[in-house]
């Protein structure tokens, strides 16, 4: 019971009747470290944020189900509560002062001071800084991690893994420290620094502390952990001891879904044998998706999906190609070479796109339907205008038509084409997106989370929508998170992992394959299985 | 109750389509007229001095659209033009030319010179990406600044700008003297409600309609209607709502908001020169330092935010503030003898509505 940590009991979580989080258990015990896994949208971060109190839940309507911290219900009303409970977080993106020394870093805010006349009279905020103390504590927190730089140094200039390494410290120099989150600690680290960081938390568990480790590489959770909990659709799946698994069965329970992958196979395909895009080593310079030099090939007539977890680049690709954030590398769009960095010349070359980022980028949402509809072709092909002299003005009654016939064929639901998008039901919205896009007349077509925020009636029509589009003839590359979407429609899927093609796999193969391709394993995974 | 309930609805709803500050300040104006015809001040020659008014600046506030609508805020610079008309302007007088012809070359040499400036300035405002107005006021500050400089040193000989001692121009050139004073207000003109009748050519008195001076505004605004409605206008309010939907349909964002100040700014140079022959004197030195601040103000009465601008808000706008501004005036002086509170009064209304206004702005492009 003593050795009983952190427990959840039957924690869960809804956000305005969605339910992201079903009655999960979960046990850490003194020393132990348990791994949390699960693909993006599982529910990691909304369970963590339960465990620090973090406002998002309570503004929400708070949570259902306890924590126990050392067999004692706990009430985590706000980050500071969580503190004074002694849990600590190591953040995946570093928050540190980099004009600050390690010390100054270290021990912000939780300064150590003596009183002088000053302070006396004014009270204890301007009491002086005992720096000599800070710098024996700082010393001793940077010994506990094996690290001999020198605590007066800046933290501007170290390299990332010596700031992880300042964060962890900066949390095991707060007193009473019991249970430490790492959220994808390794995520922006190399692999030497990696493996130091992996021994430092084993060094860490060693002192007692419980360590509750998020992470999608399987190879660091199946080195690392003690115990794994998979979680899955905010529920959760499994709890193993490491010992009882392996990688290849994690990455089956990360992926698998209850859900059937309805895929009609035997429709009129015509891929033809002709190579429409070919992207050679591709670098796109996009905050959070950064591509790192991909090579695709896609034939005429193919639907190729792009798949892997959030933040590993593959939403990069298409936003590289259509010169939306600053790209290197070369596209070669039949036969000829593409501009990059020049959204007009791609789009005028016969490539369309539908971005991710529907309301921010798709999208103007104070316009009208049939505004956005005829917009990009009305700038790109001198569509919908009429000429007075060297003066074009838009031809409204063209683009009514136009829009009308679209609203009709991609059947979107509205008042009339000149109702505000932005007052449209995401399916809808989308709908209108893909209607700006084929205005266009595009041979390639690229789609980025065509089902991103809409409910599952509109997903089946939009993916339907696709499919007859591409039997009409239209070349399409999708791109999206949700692998279930992927594997019904498309003919093949290249998964993108940091960056780069991790591989390419046909839509039935085993849910595992895709698991562990998806958390960057897949070579692992042929050697450890041959041994 | 249900149908009291609807009907309240109703109302909000107008209140909103139309705008609060919109109400609010042509609701007092509309009790300061008649505040002022209780206390004896001729109802008529407020409503002739307002539309005169509202004529002199309608070119002026109708410069605020292209800028607001290209997702560089209101244009704070407008002295920049203001300048370039000015000295198309003298320039205009130097060449001896007078009348109709002096009103005619200032504007024909006016467009080139602001389309220049203009891009100039539209290249800075592409430099400064995020705190556009900010760095437009301080531009207009400066630009004016500078004039009063290269005022006192032109080498103009014309014998009516100059000062009677010493060299440089004079700071109120009298545009009679050159037969340009209200040369295109009276273009036209005729009264209503005169004594000699209800429609009454060459009267000066009832509701005077300066025909010549209306009608440029009103061709003025049919022109950036007509362009707001062609490919480069709507190319231009796109990037000004969600510039990553233009830059992902291919448009050259930077591009669009030149062209958009570059009609800002040539608007503002024809304005100036509209405003002068208007007044019967043209105004330089620190003169067109806070003419950016009155016109920023009309279009917000008229219902634009800083993000989007109509037409049809400047028309409303110019004609509120305006009259809100010549009826206040006299009403003021009437109730309160011997002080100056009108001016006052302006003050507070006019920066009180920017800074409404500018509190309803989204931070940023994000």
């Amino acid at each position: 019971m003593s050795d009983n940590l952190l427990r959840l009991i039957n924690v869960s979580k809804e956000y305005s009747g969605n339910k992201v989080l079903k009655d999960i258990n979960l046990e850490l015990k003194k020393g132990q470290i348990h791994a949390l896994i699960g693909e993006n949208g599982a529910g990691k971060s909304t369970l963590m944020n339960i465990l620090f109190g973090m406002s998002v839940i309570h503004t929400t309507g708070g949570f259902e189900g306890s924590i126990e911290i050392e067999g004692k219900t706990a009430e985590i009303k706000s980050p500071h509560d969580a503190m004074d409970y002694g849990i600590g977080m190591v953040h995946q993106e570093f928050m540190l002062i980099p004009g600050f020394t390690i010390m100054e870093n270290i021990k912000l805010n939780r300064e150590i001071t003596k009183p002088n006349i000053v302070s006396r009279i004014f009270g204890k905020r301007l009491e002086t800084l005992d720096i000599k103390r800070m710098n024996e504590d700082t010393r001793k927190a940077l010994d506990v991690l094996d690290m001999s730089i020198e605590e007066y140094v800046q933290v501007a200039g170290l390299p990332v893994g010596h700031m992880q390494f300042i964060e962890i410290a900066r949390e095991i120099d707060k007193t009473g420290l019991k249970i430490l989150v790492f959220d994808e600690p390794t995520a922006v680290l190399a692999e030497t620094e990696a493996a130091n960081l992996l021994k430092a938390i084993k060094k860490l568990a060693g002192q007692g502390i419980g360590i509750l480790f998020i992470s999608h590489r399987l190879d660091e959770v199946v080195e690392v952990a003690d115990v794994v909990t998979v979680l899955r659709d905010g529920e959760l799946v499994a709890t193993k001891n490491i010992k009882d698994t392996n990688k290849y069965e994690i990455a089956q329970l990360m992926v698998g879904r209850s859900i059937t992958i309805d895929r009609e196979e035997g429709r009129n395909r015509n891929i033809v044998d002709e190579t429409i895009l070919e992207i050679k080593d591709l670098h796109v310079a996009m905050p959070g998706e950064r591509v790192k030099g991909v090579d695709i090939k896609v034939k005429k007539g193919e639907i190729v999906g792009i798949g892997g977890l959030a933040g590993q680049g593959k939403l990069g690709i298409a936003n590289g190609i259509m010169g939306i954030f600053p790209a290197q590398g070369e596209v070669i769009f039949k036969g000829k070479k593409l501009p990059l960095n020049d959204p007009k010349s791609v789009i005028k070359s016969g490539i369309a796109f539908v971005s991710e980022d529907r309301r921010g980028v798709g999208l103007l949402l104070d316009e009208s339907i049939e505004a956005n509809i005829a917009f990009t072709a009305m700038q790109i092909n001198d569509d919908f205008l009429k000429n007075f002299g060297p003066i074009k003005l838009k031809d409204s009654a063209k683009i009514r038509d136009h829009a009308n016939k679209m609203i009709k064929d991609l059947d979107i639901r509205c008042t009339s084409s000149l109702q505000r998008v932005g007052s449209l039901s995401g399916g809808n919205q989308q709908k209108v997106c893909i209607a700006r896009a084929l205005t266009l007349n595009p041979e390639l077509l690229l789609v980025s989370e065509p089902t991103r925020g809409i409910d599952i009636g509109a997903k089946k029509l939009v993916l339907d929508l696709l499919k007859q589009l591409n039997n009409e003839g239209m070349t399409i590359i999708m791109t999206s998170s949700e692998l279930a979407e992927l594997r019904s429609i498309c003919d093949r899927i290249l998964i993108i992992c940091e960056g780069k093609v991790e591989g390419e796999l046909p839509p039935d193969a085993p849910d595992a394959e895709f698991g562990l391709m998806m958390s960057g394993s897949a070579n692992g995974r042929s050697e450890g299985r041959e041994a | 109750m249900v149908e009291v309930k609807r009907k309240k609805n109703t109302f909000n709803d107008i209140v909103n389509k139309i705008g609060f500050p919109t109400i609010f300040i042509g609701g007092f104006w509309i009790l300061l007229l008649i505040a002022g015809g209780a206390l004896g001040i001729s109802v008529i020659t407020l409503l002739s001095d307002t539309i005169k008014r509202a004529g002199m600046n309608g070119i002026l506030v109708l410069a605020m659209v292209p800028s607001i609508q290209s997702g560089t805020g209101p244009n704070f610079a407008l002295p920049v033009g203001i300048v370039c008309g000015l000295f198309a302007l003298v320039c205009s007088i130097e060449f001896g030319f007078t009348g109709w012809a002096w009103l005619f070359v200032a504007i024909a040499f006016a467009i080139p010179l602001a389309a220049f400036v203009g891009y100039l300035y539209g290249r800075l405002l592409n430099a400064v990406k995020g705190s556009e107005m900010t760095i437009a006021t301080y531009t207009g500050f400066s630009i004016v600044a500078a004039m009063c400089l290269a005022w006192l040193m032109i080498p103009f000989k014309s014998p009516n700008m100059g000062w009677f001692i010493g060299k440089g121009l004079r700071e109120t050139i009298q545009l009679d003297a050159i037969g340009g004073a209200q040369i295109l207000s009276n273009f036209l003109r005729f009264s209503l409600f005169a004594e000699e009748g209800l429609i009454a050519v060459n009267s000066d008195t009832g509701i005077i309609i300066p025909t010549g001076m209306l009608l440029l505004f009103l061709i003025c605004c049919v022109i950036v209607w007509l362009y707001f409605r062609s490919k480069s206008g709507i190319a231009i309010s796109a990037g000004g709502i969600n510039p990553k939907f233009a830059q992902s349909s291919g448009i050259n964002i930077d591009r669009c908001r030149i062209k958009a100040n570059v009609l800002s700014t040539i608007l503002a140079a024809i304005g100036i020169i509209v405003y002068s022959q208007g007044y019967g004197y043209a105004q330089l030195y620190s003169a067109p330092l806070m003419m950016a601040f009155a016109a920023v103000a009309a279009v917000l009465i008229g219902g634009a935010s800083a993000q989007r601008a109509k037409v049809s808000h400047v028309i409303i706008g110019v004609l509120i503030y305006q009259g809100l501004f010549t009826t206040a005036l006299p009403v003021a002086n009437q109730m309160f003898e011997g002080t100056d509170l009108s001016e006052i009064l302006r003050m507070i209304i006019q920066n009180g509505i920017i800074l409404y206004a500018l509190t309803k702005v989204k931070g940023g492009d994000n």
